[in-house]
């Protein structure tokens, strides 16, 4: 059966408490932040960090990189581009998936707390293991395919089929939908989940791609595409303000215009 | 469908995480259920207005007027019809709840044959009390 609580090694415990607020600090907050260290051989914990706001930028991610700077060194994330275009840095902040980089600390009342993208294994405090994602990924063969021989140009697109890719190119394979769906949690070994299904329309929708049929086919499976349930997390959550279930609704009705 | 053998997280599988992600295959199939459960659901909106009204329009009413009632017709076909799709996309529905949250595979073929062989035998046994009432066996 489906598993709805965590198993005893993977319970959340109370973590540390680190502090940088003085009498003198003007705007202060904290941060209750999942840890977990796969060498320590420990439960995972909840660490608090009470911090100055004026020590840091606006947003969630110039915070849990000043913690790392200047509170705790051992605070492990991933981030890179910090302008929402890399997709490194999601994770589950104030119970919502998103980008850190992406989310201004004043938009969360009270605590911030943030957690790894629920429902993955984890390597290390907020770094998940995206194995299975990117494989799932792989697996719907995410660039152009095409019988006809080469053109000695670029292929053409008109204006109007280039359009239908817009909503679906921007997405950034951040895998905060996928992440935040209970079909996804529940039968991810199968179940492509919204960011990849998006990527299959992205490649279905491409007025240049000519395996649009073989690309139905190796989606029309009862757990690959039809675990989609409408719950509609993954739009919801999209930090890009993309609609996966959108795509994956485009997807079903192709499958039904095509018998 | 079982755990162990496909998401391979903290399990000893060789297994590349593509061969994974690919598993068996499609199925290629899945259309013609997903298509099914929506027509019968669009099928279910009339026909159970239909019933919800008619048994409020039976309020009160006594034995005689409801047989009178069951056996006129278009009423009995329509009842037919109505337990015919209710079970069937009972059914349907079903399954896909089974799927969704029993990981055990031999587990979820019992319940789900089970659940078939008890949906056709709820609705032969509704669809029979109906006759016997409609042609006055």
């Amino acid at each position: 059966m489906a598993e709805f609580t965590l198993p005893a090694n993977s319970k959340v415990m109370p973590g540390k408490t680190h502090s940088e607020v003085t009498s003198t600090t003007k705007r202060a907050k904290t941060f209750r932040i999942y840890r977990w260290d796969p060498d320590s051989g420990e439960n995972p914990r909840e660490d608090r960090f009470e911090v100055d706001l004026d020590k840091c930028g606006p947003m969630v991610l110039d915070a849990i990189i000043h913690i790392k700077n200047d509170i705790d060194g051992t605070l492990t994330f991933r981030r890179s581009c910090r302008e929402g275009i890399c997709g490194s840095c999601a994770m589950n902040i104030d119970g919502r998936n998103t980008l850190a980089c992406l989310k201004p600390i004043d938009e969360v009342k009270g605590d911030v707390k943030i957690y790894p993208l629920p429902h993955q294994p984890v390597i290390k405090d907020l770094v998940p293991d995206l194995t299975q994602n990117f494989a799932q990924l792989a697996s719907i063969k995410p660039w152009l395919q095409t019988q006809s021989a080469a053109p000695s140009r670029e292929r053409l697109q008109s204006p109007e089929e280039r359009e239908k890719l817009n909503g679906l190119y921007e997405c950034i394979l951040c895998f905060c939908c996928t992440t935040s769906c209970p079909s996804y949690w529940w039968n991810g070994d199968r179940y492509l989940g919204p960011a990849v299904l998006l990527q299959a329309y992205r490649f279905i929708a491409d007025s240049r791609d000519e395996m649009t049929g073989e690309r139905l086919d190796a989606l029309e499976d009862p757990f690959r595409l039809y675990r989609c349930h409408t719950i509609m997390n993954c739009t919801q959550t999209c930090p890009k303000g993309l609609n996966p279930a959108k795509a994956i609704a485009e997807i079903k009705k192709l499958m039904v215009a095509r018998r | 469908m079982s755990t162990a053998s496909n998401t391979g997280h903290g399990k000893a599988s060789m297994r590349t995480p593509v061969a994974r992600a690919r598993g068996l295959g499609a199925a290629k199939e899945g259309v013609q259920h997903w298509w099914a459960q929506r027509v019968s659901a669009a099928a279910l909106v009339p026909l159970a207005l239909w019933f919800v009204a008619s048994i409020i329009g039976l309020a009160g009413a006594d034995h005689a007027a409801v047989v009178e009632w069951l056996s006129n017709p278009l009423v009995t076909v329509l009842m037919i019809v109505l337990i015919g799709t209710t079970f069937y996309h009972a059914s349907l529905g079903m399954q896909v709840v089974y799927e969704d949250y029993i990981h055990t595979h031999w587990l979820l073929i019992v319940v789900n044959v089970g659940t078939k062989f008890l949906c056709v035998l709820l609705a032969a046994s509704a669809i029979l009390a109906v006759l016997k009432i409609s042609l006055g066996a």
